[in-house]
């Protein structure tokens, strides 16, 4: 696939630069460390961080966070600890992550996951069915309550960025 | 020794063999264990979807342990580098944590940065030491092999986690197997990722990444692998059948809770340790060391 320079956003890598963990996007020399220690690009050669870097430094914008490649990151963090630019990448592909969300792009399962957040304050439901289980085999119940401060931060920082990428 | 318990989501719900374990063990090393009723999610799920809002969510957990002026132990390894991250991300940038206290304020929280975060496995190695340990083993594991599984998040990434194992050949689980006078099986790949961050994501490539390392484990003939992380035993264990059924392979593999070899070794039952709740049954401990 050629490149058209047309297509190119000159701004997408300065928008990553500022996300949290971004930082460091321009001290990469595509040396390919980070690819040679990806246990995912190992299994699935469409994870391979250092084309993502390279196609985000060169502004391909729409082809990065439209792509499910960008969520197939483990955060096992080996291309980061071999990285010999300390460019950060684990910290890189989810600042990555954070502006595909912003540009509307979130992948459905951690749509779920928020969901579940909300609702519970926990990724899974304790209730009463849960507690009794837990009791029955010695473990103390554990509060169910959903809890105000959870929500608050959800709708503070999530659920604005959810409802951008329904429309 | 006294510490705030943290379970996290996972914990209370799909790894009660291990929470049952470790608040054994805990009581019996004298290692105070204080349930704190408002702790929840330490905000990991957040992180991939919006990092400011994960501070936050990290910063309520760390504030309520910090009111009851407690440092934090967590079972999770995804838990335990999160709130530790955080942390670092809030002494290194002020205004990080002046927004995130703005947010608290309107719950009548605050966070100073005063909290510790050590995962239990930590406690075990640092502030209690593998020598003081062995002191309370009354009935070494002789003659069994373990294969220890450290998790990414318990050693990686080496900024908050330098002082303590090394990222790539790390040492202190495998110590800590020692300890309960099991061998620590040598294996190749130790550092591997689980997949289990990716399972929701793609499951197929989460499920490779596991049969990578059970195919590993299988061929160094191990009694079980042993984990401390809730995640990376529903990886292994959880999804073993499927994994064996994808790849027609035969693992049979148990996947212990370190607390729970360690409590055997401390003169816990099978029982007691909550054995029976392993999806692959570890037979031979559970016949050696039954109280019925």
């Amino acid at each position: 696939m050629a490149i058209n320079v047309k297509d190119l956003d000159r701004d997408f890598k300065y928008q990553v630069m500022r996300e949290p963990g971004g930082e460091y996007l321009s001290r990469c020399f595509a040396c390919g460390t980070c690819t040679a220690s990806c246990p995912v690009r190992e299994i699935d050669e469409r994870f391979n961080p250092r084309k993502i870097i390279r196609m985000t430094l060169l502004g391909m914008k729409k082809e990065v966070i439209e792509s499910e490649f960008v969520w197939l990151c483990t955060a096992c963090y080996m291309c980061q600890e071999r990285c010999p630019q300390d460019v950060k990448i684990t910290d890189l592909m989810n600042a990555i992550k954070n502006v595909a969300v912003k540009e509307g792009f979130i992948h459905p399962s951690y749509t779920a996951q928020v969901e579940a957040l909300k609702k519970f304050s926990r990724l899974y439901e304790v209730g009463e069915f849960e507690n009794k289980k837990r009791q029955k085999i010695g473990l103390p119940a554990l509060d169910t309550e959903t809890k105000k401060e959870f929500v608050q931060v959800i709708d503070d920082y999530v659920s604005g960025l959810l409802k951008e990428g329904e429309e | 020794m006294k510490y705030a318990f943290f379970l996290g989501c996972t914990v209370p719900v799909r790894a009660q063999n291990y929470e049952l374990s470790a608040r054994r063990v805990a009581e019996k090393l004298g290692i105070e264990l204080v349930d704190v009723p408002e702790f929840r999610c330490c905000g990991y799920p957040i992180k991939s979807v919006n990092f400011k809002g994960h501070l936050v969510m990290t910063a309520i957990n760390l504030a309520l342990a910090e009111r009851q002026g407690l440092n934090i132990t967590t079972l999770c390894n995804a838990c335990s580098v999160t709130m530790i991250e955080s942390n670092e991300e809030l002494k290194a940038h002020p205004e990080f944590l002046e927004e995130v206290n703005g947010e608290l304020s309107k719950f009548g929280l605050e966070y100073k940065g005063t909290v510790k975060v050590k995962h239990f496995a930590r406690v075990l190695y640092e502030d209690y030491g593998p020598e003081k340990l062995k002191e309370h083993i009354i009935r070494p594991l002789e003659g069994y092999r373990f294969a220890s599984h450290y998790g990414c998040h318990f050693i990686r990434p080496s900024s908050v986690y330098a002082e303590f194992d090394d990222p790539q050949y790390p040492v202190s689980l495998d110590r800590l197997v020692e300890v309960t006078g099991a061998e620590a099986v040598d294996y190749p790949e130790k550092q591997l990722c689980c997949g289990g961050g990716i399972l929701g994501i793609k499951e197929d490539v989460a499920l490779a990444l596991s049969n990578k390392k059970l195919g590993i484990v299988k061929e160094k003939n191990a009694d079980g692998m042993i984990s401390i992380c809730p995640f990376c035993s529903i990886m292994y264990e959880g999804n073993q059948k499927k994994i064996e059924k994808t790849y027609e392979k035969e693992y049979g593999i148990p996947v212990l809770y370190y607390t729970q070899i360690l409590g055997l070794a401390m003169g816990f039952s099978s029982e007691e340790m909550g054995l029976k709740l392993n999806r692959i049954k570890p037979r031979a401990l559970m016949e050696a060391f039954s109280n019925g």
